[in-house]
């Protein structure tokens, strides 16, 4: 009668007794495991921990290696969707933990957790990150201007900068490169996060490097390798088109050489 | 610290791995360092994409133009025969629509076969020499197809 807040409160116990004691569930995570300091084989682990449906799966992942087995490995940072940390292969598609519900999943079934395909696997989730760098690198993913340094900011239209916006979002995670098929087979492959990268610089109307960058993508292992499978624009958490974006670089290239 | 470790070890009978000797780790075929060698700065990944991409419409045109004339107008596959063949390539027309047909197609199947090769070929060797057998049985089968289109003798026997 007083408050709308305390009229629901004295109406929600009737009719979830009983299920609203308790929001935790238990949910099977399976975990593929290696540690090269005792197997030279990897192997599933299943963890059985209560966990509420509503929090992520990053947040099953500290449950289990703060209370169950410390010595789960994997990479988190910020844990918050922004530094690209915790990619991992999560249900056999790639997510970020820390962006997945585990309601989402299905948790009735056991969730599978895996490390990211394609590159080196150090220990349990954590891979070598080296190659996947150094195609980053590889495109010069840095403002390259020609000519003296102006003395005020560099001024740039709207238009302009909503032209390369979505590749902007890319926090270099590796789920798109590391859900590749072409990447899995030959690592020489370019892949999607250093194209998505390049596309940024290329098409940026303050940038004056697009050609050179152009020429290292036009490579054997550049954008002519893409079959576009979408898997990439699939796995990106931060939703770029990442085929998309491939797919201009491929245009731009045949316009600019015809 | 050692003994610790060794007497871990010990008990489980299978310290086939420790910290001081950890297993082999498995590399992804043909990784990218530092030293991978830069682009040839040509074209020819664009041409060969464009290529498949232009040889793809008109091959569709001419292949399933091939498919209906062949098996199912006129009798369907019946009527093929040395005489019928003849009697096609006697005119010039039929001849450009089969050496079209058989230079595209060989290319356009080559050059998947050759990014196939490329990208499930993991050792250089391996590679090499599959590429070698695809163009071998390529120009082979392109020259020996033309040969026989430019030089039919409906008079032979």
């Amino acid at each position: 009668m007083a408050t709308p807040t305390l009229e629901k409160a004295d109406m929600a116990p009737e009719p979830e007794a009983g299920f609203a004691d308790s929001p935790y569930i238990t949910a099977t995570f399976r975990i593929r495991r290696f540690n090269p300091e005792v197997s030279d084989e990897a192997q599933w682990q299943d963890f059985q921990i209560e966990i509420d449906p509503k929090e992520r799966v990053l947040d099953a992942l500290h449950k289990i290696k703060w209370e169950t087995d410390g010595t789960l490995t994997f990479r988190r940072s910020c844990a918050h969707g922004i530094c690209g940390s915790d990619a991992m292969r999560i249900n056999g598609k790639n997510r970020l933990a820390c962006k997945t519900l585990i309601k989402d999943l299905n948790p009735e079934k056991p969730i599978t957790i895996e490390a990211i395909k394609g590159l080196t696997v150090l220990k349990d989730l954590v891979v070598d990150m080296d190659p996947f760098f150094q195609a980053y690198r590889d495109v010069m993913p840095f403002l390259i201007t020609k000519g003296n340094e102006p003395t005020r900011e560099r001024l740039q239209s709207p238009e302009d900068r909503e032209r390369f916006d979505d590749t902007t979002k890319c926090i270099l995670c590796a789920a798109c490169t590391s859900s590749c098929p072409v990447f899995w087979n030959d690592g020489q492959y370019f892949g999607p996060a250093a194209i998505v990268n390049a596309h940024r610089f290329i098409f940026d109307s303050r940038d004056e490097g697009g050609e050179q960058r152009l020429e290292i993508l036009n490579d054997r292992d550049g954008v002519w390798r893409c079959r576009t499978t979408f898997n990439c624009t699939d796995a990106c958490p931060r939703g770029i088109e990442v085929t998309k974006a491939i797919q201009e670089v491929k245009r731009a290239l045949i316009t600019r050489r015809f | 610290m050692s003994t610790e470790t060794s007497a871990i070890g010990d008990v489980e009978g299978s310290a086939l791995y420790d910290v001081d000797n950890p297993a082999p780790v498995i590399e992804p075929p043909r990784k990218r360092t530092g030293k991978t060698p830069k682009g040839s700065r040509t074209n020819f990944e664009m041409y060969a994409w464009l290529f498949m991409r232009l040889s793809g419409i008109v091959l569709v045109v001419l292949v399933l133009g091939h498919l209906l004339i062949q098996l199912v107008l006129d009798g369907g596959v019946s009527k093929i025969g040395f005489a019928f063949v003849a009697g096609r390539w006697a005119s010039p027309f039929w001849q450009m629509w089969d050496l079209a047909m058989l230079w595209l197609a060989m290319l356009h199947g080559a050059n998947g076969l050759r990014t196939v090769i490329n990208d499930y070929a993991e050792r250089d060797n391996t590679r090499f020499w599959l590429k070698m057998l695809l163009y071998t049985a390529t120009v082979f089968t392109v020259l020996l197809g033309t040969l026989v289109i430019f030089t039919f003798d409906p008079n032979i026997r």
